[in-house]
């Protein structure tokens, strides 16, 4: 049987990569490999070789023309050396492959800002949405109630009964839209994955601290209209053993924490369908 | 002609930046007003198309779904004032740098040398203003004038001018250096007045006996024989006078720690003390580790960057703390900012290079609503604060390093100089290509390589002007601003050319520049050779001396055998990073600096780090003597607790905590909250820095600056103790723990600024003995740890120097992370112990300082009884007995109790007249008992079941069963006449503790 093999970019200013491979190799993936940026320019590792892309959590370019909107950037005009080809290519091959990709955080940032998700119509390079500043004006560190919707397209998310529990980190979380027509559009195909909630999962809130940054509609994390392409603010991979509970010298917890069963569903997906 | 292209947020957008600053304009400086809008300028100083200026604005600069772009056109309408804030020349400007990378990925085209982007913020201010109002805003809240130019225009001048001009803060050579030759000589056959004028006008901090002692050295023939072959004059260069100024600093060389001490006792005992450093700290390292025996587990300690303990057999711990104190006075923004990312470089730089693994921070301010006048160079406690704790945000979160530990710590005296104090801690293999991870070593012939970077003037004598007190005249140029993010791709390049072997020595960049660190490699191989014209500048026009001693951050230097040199400088160009040949190691005993051909200095190495003989410094210890307070026993002692819990060194410090992320990299096992509300205040930090495994770091630090004002002894005894009783808290295990002193002193040295330099001086000595005698019981070995010593403020009339100060940190091991413990309470039935005795010590406490008073009754540490049960408490940790611990410090059991109870939702019922007392029975009474600072407590709740196995473990130590954990949310404690003297529900007790710093 053929690996399952996830890759998890860093380089710039990405912070998570390590838990996040980590997270990978936990929920099943026979290959979870860090790649620096400068490797893929250079070449010397290919993305077509990987079947789950992870963009995950940092302050790329220190976050210094808004997030991630630098590596967008470079990775809208960069070139693979030796290839002939722009970085994009790779990326819209991917997804034409139909392989998967998670966004957290400064990755979710980076797909919002490229314009991969919502990813209306295929259209995976058009600028939809956006996530700003916190309405708090500050960066936060602090766990959040996310509430999902069980009738969204993800491929991430199958088998979350109500909701899982995951920290936020971070300074520009604030999900808006470009117009009414695409929010209602992403509530309307069940985009919005995750909201922010009170913590027994029952409404999305709009209320701080339940709702950290004042997303539009509670909204936490979206996908693409194939399920296959994920982004959200808080941390997954932050919550894979019960031990990275807030409370959990305090709580009888399960010995898997609430973001592993993402990295698991990518996981079986990738098992049944890619290799 | 440069461009502007602005950015605003569409109408409707909320801007919260802007309403962040109208909140702190009418908090702060108390004007009303109406809105605070903002927008985003970067002023393009290039050759672009107005093609490519159109893909520059509407691509990388703006967010087409919120935002909106002109291009030379303002923006801005509807407003009564506009302020602009930019950057001064040749201050770090990273949005700049950022702006200019992504233009170049934009056209494909690299910058000419001179262009460049430049970031400046404008804020729309509305509301009934006038112009002078404006100016107080923008002095006094939205710019920093020694780092920042600003300019207002009001809503009709800025019309009629079509707003601001588009200015490109380029640097310009300035008018002293054209026209001059680059190396000035300095004539040193002159009067001592003339040499402390040369020395105190060049911010060179020497004193008249170091500027004698330098006067001689040329005076030397056989010195201007061998300076003559390399055609130098008898004359010292400015290069080499700079050098030795930085060498021979306070910051670098610790004169006063290596110094000798006439110490004199309150009895009139004379002790000679060579050198506080190694009489007490190397001693103390040294006598531990020889008790320690076959368990030792230092692997390095005090030769590098920081310290290297073994973690377990395939991995070593590393760990240094740091202060930025005088730089965060000026600009505590970059101040903050530079100690963080630079605190990073030194595990970064230890041994062959280590992964950094967590951070930890201790602010010492003023009362930020502090409300009396200050003098003028000193900015307010409030803008401190601020800033420091955004800059410590934007160094330590942008790293990508959890900061999990840490401490504010308020007293008025911290006006004169606000202590900063930023720890890093790293991992590295204990093998490294075959060698111990922690060595290093440099053979003559290996190359001098600088990577990171660029030079400029920025930080320019901060190693001078920080072995000073801050003056009126302190200089612009020592301060500057990090860049985690160059300094983060710097990182992730050389950890991988770690592995591949590409070099052989690696350190920082850090107070001195590569004066300090090319000066200390060349001490290991015996020489150097390097040019100063092959250094990367950011902008032209530096002269040798600054290219040598400017402290410009993120660089590492590094030997790189010539066989990898190649292979080194071709994988920095794929990873983005800037690598520069200045020239070799040799072992010819000389510090031999050219520029092009010319040599510029010429040091025998034996001078530079042998040349100086110690200080002399006179110390004489008289017991202060404070009025004893008379205190009233009362009924009911509910206020003074909520008091107590609102008292500044006291409250809820989350605000500040939640703005840090303290879990990033995923091994966050104690974060800094806890409990059912995750807002109950942890004390100590748990970390697995490996996520397949159990095995976890603990970190944890003491501080009590307010007994220095009884007794230094006390202070450090108190501050050793608390370090290790918060660890020990945890579960943290006595194994395998080590020690960081970091002293924070005001200036000691006996002069006419400091007439009370011996009392100082021997504060000194006094808290040295006590470090000695605490960690010599506590098995702690000191591995690393740094000295801070002028820590005052004085501008001709006013002086104010800081309370002498130790922060202790600890760092050691926990086998298995999952038998942590936290300092919630758990379950309603649990029985409540009190491990320790209580003693009538209230000198120095919180409670004593909300009556305004000191007292003399300094809590005193019995170390040999508290080590016994510490370490039956870690076995009572690992039996899994214990449901919650929680350390008595600041404020006594009565806080301890409360903040366990409403941390854990469920209350308390506690009996004073079961606490084991110590010392004379006349001074138990309610008081004591509840607030008394006593060392060496724990507060411990445990199952009903587990009591036995509980109470069999602590066995033969001091502790009491003092009371329940109760359902009804309610702090209830009885005095000594059985009746209640403290009862409260927890919500307004959390509420007490919670309001003072919410809204910072």
């Amino acid at each position: 049987m053929k690996k399952t093999r996830a890759i998890v970019i860093t380089g710039n200013g990405t912070n998570c990569e390590m838990e996040a491979a980590h997270a990978c190799r936990l929920g099943g993936f026979d290959e979870a490999v860090i790649a620096h940026i400068a490797e893929i320019l250079s070449g010397e590792i290919r993305l077509d070789d990987f079947h789950f892309l992870n963009l995950t959590g940092g302050f790329l370019d220190g976050d210094d023309l808004g997030s991630a909107k630098a590596q967008a950037n470079r990775l809208k005009h960069a070139s693979v050396a030796g290839s002939g080809e722009k970085l994009v290519e790779q990326f819209s091959r991917f997804i034409n492959a139909g392989k998967l990709i998670l966004g957290v955080c400064n990755g979710f940032q980076l797909m919002v800002k490229m314009g991969m998700l919502p990813g209306f119509d295929g259209d995976y390079l058009a600028q939809t949405v956006t996530l700003t500043h916190n309405d708090c004006g500050r960066f936060q560190d602090r766990w959040t109630y996310l509430k999902a919707d069980p009738a969204s397209p993800s491929v991430f998310t199958k088998g979350i009964e109500k909701g899982i529990y995951l920290p936020m980190r971070h300074g520009e979380g604030k999900f808006l839209c470009d117009s009414v027509a695409t929010l209602e559009r992403i509530e309307r195909e069940h985009l919005a994955v995750f909201k922010y909630s009170d913590a027994e999962y029952a409404a999305p809130s709009m209320e701080f601290p339940a709702n950290p940054n004042g997303s539009i509609n509670a909204i936490a994390g979206i996908c693409d209209p194939t399920g296959r392409l994920m982004g959200l603010m808080p941390h997954p991979e932050a919550f894979v053993h019960y031990t990275q509970h807030p409370r959990w010298t305090r709580e009888q917890l399960p010995e898997e924490g609430d973001g592993l069963i993402l990295f698991k569903n990518a996981a079986e997906y990738v098992r049944k369908n890619l290799v | 002609m440069p461009n502007r292209i602005e950015i605003a947020l569409k109408a409707g957008i909320r801007d919260a930046r802007g309403e962040r600053i109208k909140r702190e304009i009418e908090h702060f400086l108390h004007l009303p007003v109406a809105e605070v809008r903002t927008i985003d300028v970067y002023t393009v100083d290039a050759s672009l198309t107005a093609r490519e200026l159109e893909q520059a604005a509407s691509g990388p600069f703006s967010d087409p779904v919120i935002q909106e772009w002109t291009i030379d056109r303002p923006l801005a309408a509807g407003f009564d004032y506009a302020v602009e804030v930019g950057f001064r020349p040749g201050v770090t400007d990273n949005v700049g740098r950022t702006a200019r990378e992504a233009v170049t990925y934009l056209t494909g085209r690299p910058f000419a040398a001179g262009e460049g982007v430049y970031y400046a913020v404008q804020y729309l201010l509305k509301g009934t203003l006038a112009l002078a109002d404006v100016e107080k805003i923008a002095t006094g809240l939205l710019c920093n004038t020694l780092i920042q130019r600003y300019a207002i225009l009001s809503a009709p001048e800025f019309v009629a001018k079509r707003g601001f001009p588009a200015l490109a803060p380029r640097v310009t050579e300035s008018a002293g250096a054209t026209g001059r030759s680059l190396v000035q000589e300095i004539d040193l056959e002159v009067s001592d007045e003339e040499l402390m004028r040369i020395s105190k006008e060049g911010v060179l901090a020497l004193t008249l006996d170091e500027m004698r002692i330098i006067q001689a050295h040329y005076r030397d023939p056989k010195v201007v024989a061998q300076r003559q072959k390399f055609g130098l004059g008898a004359r010292p260069t400015d290069v080499e006078l700079e050098c030795l100024a930085q060498t021979w600093s306070e910051h670098c060389k610790h004169k006063i720690f290596a110094g000798t001490v006439q110490y004199e006792d309150e009895n009139g005992n004379r002790q000679e003390i060579k050198s506080l450093f190694k009489s007490f700290i190397q001693r103390t390292t040294r006598d531990v580790r020889e008790k320690l025996g076959a368990r030792d587990f230092c692997l390095s300690v005090f030769k590098d960057n920081a310290g290297v303990i073994k973690f377990n057999d395939s991995h070593s711990l590393v760990f240094k703390v740091e202060t930025h104190n005088s730089p965060s006075a000026l600009d505590p923004y970059g101040g903050a900012l530079t100690g963080i990312v630079g605190v990073n470089r030194d595990p970064f730089g230890t041994g062959q290079g280590s992964k950094l693994i967590f951070n930890t921070d201790v602010f010492c301010f003023a009362d930020p609503f502090y409300a009396k006048p200050l003098p003028s160079r000193l900015l307010h406690p409030r803008r401190i604060y601020e800033g420091v704790v955004e800059g410590v945000e934007h160094g330590g979160n942008k790293s990508g390093i959890p900061t999990v530990n840490g401490s504010l710590v308020f007293d008025d005296r911290f006006a004169g100089k606000p202590l900063v104090f930023c720890g890093t801690a790293g991992i590295m293999p204990a093998e490294v290509n075959g060698q111990p991870g922690h060595d290093k070593y440099i053979k003559a012939g290996d190359l001098i390589v600088m990577t990171g970077g660029r030079i400029g003037k920025d930080g320019i004598h901060g190693a001078t002007f920080s072995s000073e007190e801050l003056n009126e005249n302190s200089p612009v140029t020592a301060v500057q601003i990090g860049d985690p993010i160059t300094q983060k791709r710097m990182f992730d390049f050389l950890l991988r050319a770690r592995d591949k072997g590409l070099y052989r020595f690696i350190t920082d960049n850090g107070a001195g520049g590569l004066s300090s660190s090319i000066g200390e490699m060349a001490g290991e191989c015996g020489g150097c050779r390097m040019d100063l014209a092959k250094a990367p500048l950011k902008y032209p026009g530096l002269n040798p001396w600054e290219i040598l001693i400017s402290e410009a951050q993120e660089r590492m230097s590094l030997a790189v055998p010539p066989e990898r040199i190649a292979e080194f400088l071709t994988m920095a160009v794929r990873f983005g990073v800037e690598a520069t040949v200045l020239g070799e190691f040799t072992d010819n005993g000389v510090f031999h600096m050219l520029y092009g051909e010319r040599t510029v200095a010429w040091l025998p190495m034996e001078f530079m780090h042998e040349g100086l003989p110690p200080m002399q410094l006179p110390a004489k210890w008289t017991p202060p003597r404070h009025e004893e307070p008379v205190l009233e026993e009362k009924a009911d002692y509910t206020e003074d607790l909520k008091q107590l819990l609102s008292s500044l060194n006291i409250c809820s410090k989350e605000s500040v905590v939640r703005r840090y992320d303290h879990e990033v990299q995923g091994g966050s096992v104690v974060k800094p909250f806890t409990g059912v509300m995750n807002d109950g205040p942890s004390d100590a930090a748990v970390v697995r820095p490996i996520l397949e495994s159990f095995e976890a770091v603990v970190t944890a630090h003491g501080i009590c600056p307010r007994y220095s004002d009884i007794d230094t002894y006390h202070m450090t005894a108190n501050a050793v103790d608390e370090a290790l009783r918060n660890y020990v808290a945890v579960g943290g295990s006595l194994e395998l723990v080590a020690g960081l002193d970091n002293f924070c002193w005001c200036d000691p040295v006996q002069s006419d600024k400091t007439p009370d330099g011996d009392y100082k001086m021997a504060q000194l000595v006094r808290s040295n003995q006590a470090l000695y005698d605490v960690c010599m019981v506590y098995n702690l070995p000191l591995i690393s740890g740094k000295d801070s010593m002028k820590n005052d403020f004085y501008d001709g009339t006013t002086k104010i120097s800081i309370p002498p100060t130790l922060l202790f940190s600890v760092i050691g091991k926990m086998e298995d992370a999952r038998k942590s413990v936290t300092m919630d309470v758990k379950r309603p039935g649990d029985i409540v112990y009190l491990l320790g005795k209580t003693a009538d010590e209230l000198g120095g406490s919180e409670y004593l300082a909300l009556r305004g008073a000191v007292g003399n009754k300094v809590p005193r540490v019995d170390a040999a009884k508290a080590y016994q049960r510490y370490l039956a408490y870690h076995d009572a940790v690992l039996s899994g007995t214990v449901a919650s611990c929680h350390d008595l410090s600041d404020g006594g059991l009565a806080v301890a109790a409360a903040e366990s109870a409403f941390a854990g939702g469920f209350g308390l019922a506690l009996d004073l007249s079961r606490m084991l007392w110590k010392g004379d029975a006349a001074g138990k009474n309610d008081l004591a008992l509840l607030f008394s600072e006593s060392a060496s407590r724990h507060l411990v709740t445990v199952h009903p079941e587990q009591r036995e196995q509980f109470e069999a473990i602590m066995s033969g130590n001091c502790f009491a069963s003092i009371g329940v954990v109760t359902a009804e949310p309610m702090l209830t404690i009885s005095g000594l006449s059985g009746t209640s003297v403290i009862q409260a529900g927890l919500a307004g007790l959390k509420e007490a503790w919670q309001r003072p710093l919410r809204e910072l």
